[in-house]
């Protein structure tokens, strides 16, 4: 039997039902990057003004890096919380033994991951626009690959903090929100990846994330769009994304062998 | 049910179920083949061999921990086992799950449906999910079945348990399935309902020849629901025949009576070999 869009549709509406039933909701994806964004636009200012225009760029560098983090996080996000709303629910039972695929389900995992960075990101380009006069259209077509390369690896981080969380349980739920912190250190998000210790270089260069961010303060120093790391990206993205899959499929297996997965499911 | 006494065999050998079924030209439902699942140093299941009949109610019984949820679990393919073989409607489960998983449903005292949609948001996903026709339709007939249409708006996590156990089998019901598999699913239910869904649950064996099988502490249920028994006992299979059989067998007057003698270690003193 083909892969079931019908079994994908029906496990979306899920979470359109949940959240046009508790508006309330919205507020878990619009408040905190909202925090996030204008903390860093003031302290951006701030540091503009100190510096009496030295840096004019400072500011659409760390804006752009806290939006398109927030890109990264919630596609994670919609992976990884969307696995745990089952567990808390106690509905990961009947969605087990329902004809559905994990690979339809991881499916719709990352579908609800891409819904909710679309309604984060269209406040947050709309506020940055309004608030800082940061516009997202400056990155010009480069966005669509950046968006892209961002939310393909929150889906892959989302699928290893799930694997993570069934395999140690709902004590590891914070995994949830931790697994993309481990990285942003890396990740050159804020930063340049050349003020990172050389030793720590390559590990941050095998993260698919850096190239884009470091590509992004490229396409905002003026140049023209970072094919070759956006290439770098995808390449990477390839190797995170058949890793991600392999060891979702390995602990799967692992908690199906284990009898974890019911546990999970029912404590 | 054609052929029904010539299943109640109570050897704890499925083996002439099966070959009972195949004289007769019938494929059982559900078919279990020397299950065994071990966990580290602990042997969960031992052996187990079961067969359900098309139109039949298989009760699982036993104390905590005699192997009755980890069958349940390798059943439905939550857990894999370390060795045997589940076939369901003649096909092997591994290999075709999915298509299994469209015949069949499942309702359990330890799995609800999510406590923040309401009612008819719960039951429309799962419905999409089993690929039902007309959702609407379907849902509209089961909740009068069940006598929970004024629910329908209803916010699942405020029903009672009653009304939520009613909504659950609901949910396993949307399908139409042709095996139903029940993990206690009237626990914490109030005597007046639990009867409701046992006479319910022997309704639709009757008029849409449903296959059962059915886990309870609740000997009622057991008895009132299932056509025969198989009791498990760390993890094989004790004893197995129709509520009756057992009864003559082990010359007590109730299933309870018999329960109680195997939690508390008489089995030998009732007559178990």
């Amino acid at each position: 039997m083909p892969f079931s869009f019908t079994a994908v549709g029906a496990l979306v509406l899920r979470y359109v039902f949940l959240y046009t039933r508790h508006p309330v909701r919205f507020v878990e994806l619009v408040f905190w990057p909202l925090v996030d964004l204008l903390v860093w636009g003031f302290l951006t200012i701030y540091l503009q003004q100190q510096a009496a225009g030295g840096f004019p760029t400072t500011l659409t560098f760390l804006l752009g890096g806290m939006i398109l983090w927030d890109v990264l996080f919630r596609s994670q996000q919609g992976v990884a919380i969307s696995f745990l709303e089952d567990v808390w629910t106690r509905n990961l039972l009947n969605v087990f033994v329902a004809p559905v695929r994990t690979v339809e389900y991881v499916a719709a995992t990352c579908l609800v991951g891409v819904l909710r960075v679309v309604v984060t990101l269209l406040v947050l380009a709309l506020v940055a626009a309004l608030a800082y006069g940061f516009n997202l259209t400056t990155f010009g077509w480069s966005l669509l690959p950046f968006l892209a390369n961002l939310m393909l690896f929150g889906w892959f981080l989302g699928m290893v903090s799930t694997a993570l969380i069934m395999r140690w349980g709902q004590a590891a739920e914070s995994l949830a929100w931790a697994v993309p912190f481990f990285i942003q250190p890396l990740a050159a998000v804020f930063y340049p990846l050349s003020v990172l210790p050389a030793w720590l270089q390559p590990v941050a260069r095998a993260l698919p994330c850096t190239p884009i961010f470091e590509g992004m303060r490229s396409v905002l120093a003026g140049q023209t769009t970072p094919w070759g790391y956006i290439q770098q990206a995808l390449l990477l993205n390839l190797a995170w994304g058949v890793a991600a899959a392999l060891f979702f499929a390995i602990n799967l297996r692992y908690v199906r062998k284990t009898g974890l997965l019911v546990k999970v499911a029912t404590q | 049910m054609a052929g029904r006494d010539a299943l109640a065999i109570g050897t704890g050998n499925f083996a002439p179920v099966v070959h009972a079924l195949q004289m007769l030209h019938v494929t059982p439902i559900l078919e279990a083949d020397r299950l065994v699942k071990v966990y580290g140093s602990l042997t969960a299941l031992d052996g187990l061999s079961l067969a359900v009949a098309p139109g039949e109610s298989l009760g699982l019984l036993g104390v905590n921990g005699a192997g009755k949820t980890t069958a349940m679990n390798l059943l439905l393919g939550l857990t894999t086992p370390t060795s045997g073989m589940v076939r369901i409607f003649g096909l092997d489960l591994w290999q075709h799950r999915i298509e299994i998983l469209r015949q069949i449903n499942f309702s359990s005292a330890y799995a609800s449906l999510p406590s923040n949609l309401l009612v008819w948001q719960n039951l429309t996903v799962f419905a999409r999910l089993y690929g039902v026709a007309r959702p609407k339709q379907r849902i509209a007939e089961l909740l009068e079945l069940l006598d929970i249409t004024h629910l329908r708006h209803a916010v699942t996590g405020k029903l009672s348990a009653g009304e939520s156990t009613r909504v659950n089998l609901a949910k396993a019901l949307l399908n139409e399935p042709r095996l139903l598999l029940l993990d206690e699913p009237t626990a914490s239910l109030d005597p007046d309902i639990a009867d409701r869904v046992r006479k319910l649950l022997r309704k639709l064996q009757q008029e849409n020849g449903l296959s059962i099988l059915y886990t309870s502490h609740n000997m009622r249920d057991i008895e009132e629901v299932c056509d025969r028994i198989v009791f498990l006992h760390g993890g094989k299979v004790l004893a197995e025949g129709s509520p009756g059989e057992i009864y003559a067998r082990f010359n007590r007057t109730s299933l309870e009576d018999l329960f109680i003698g195997l939690a508390r270690g008489e089995v030998e003193s009732i007559g178990i070999k």
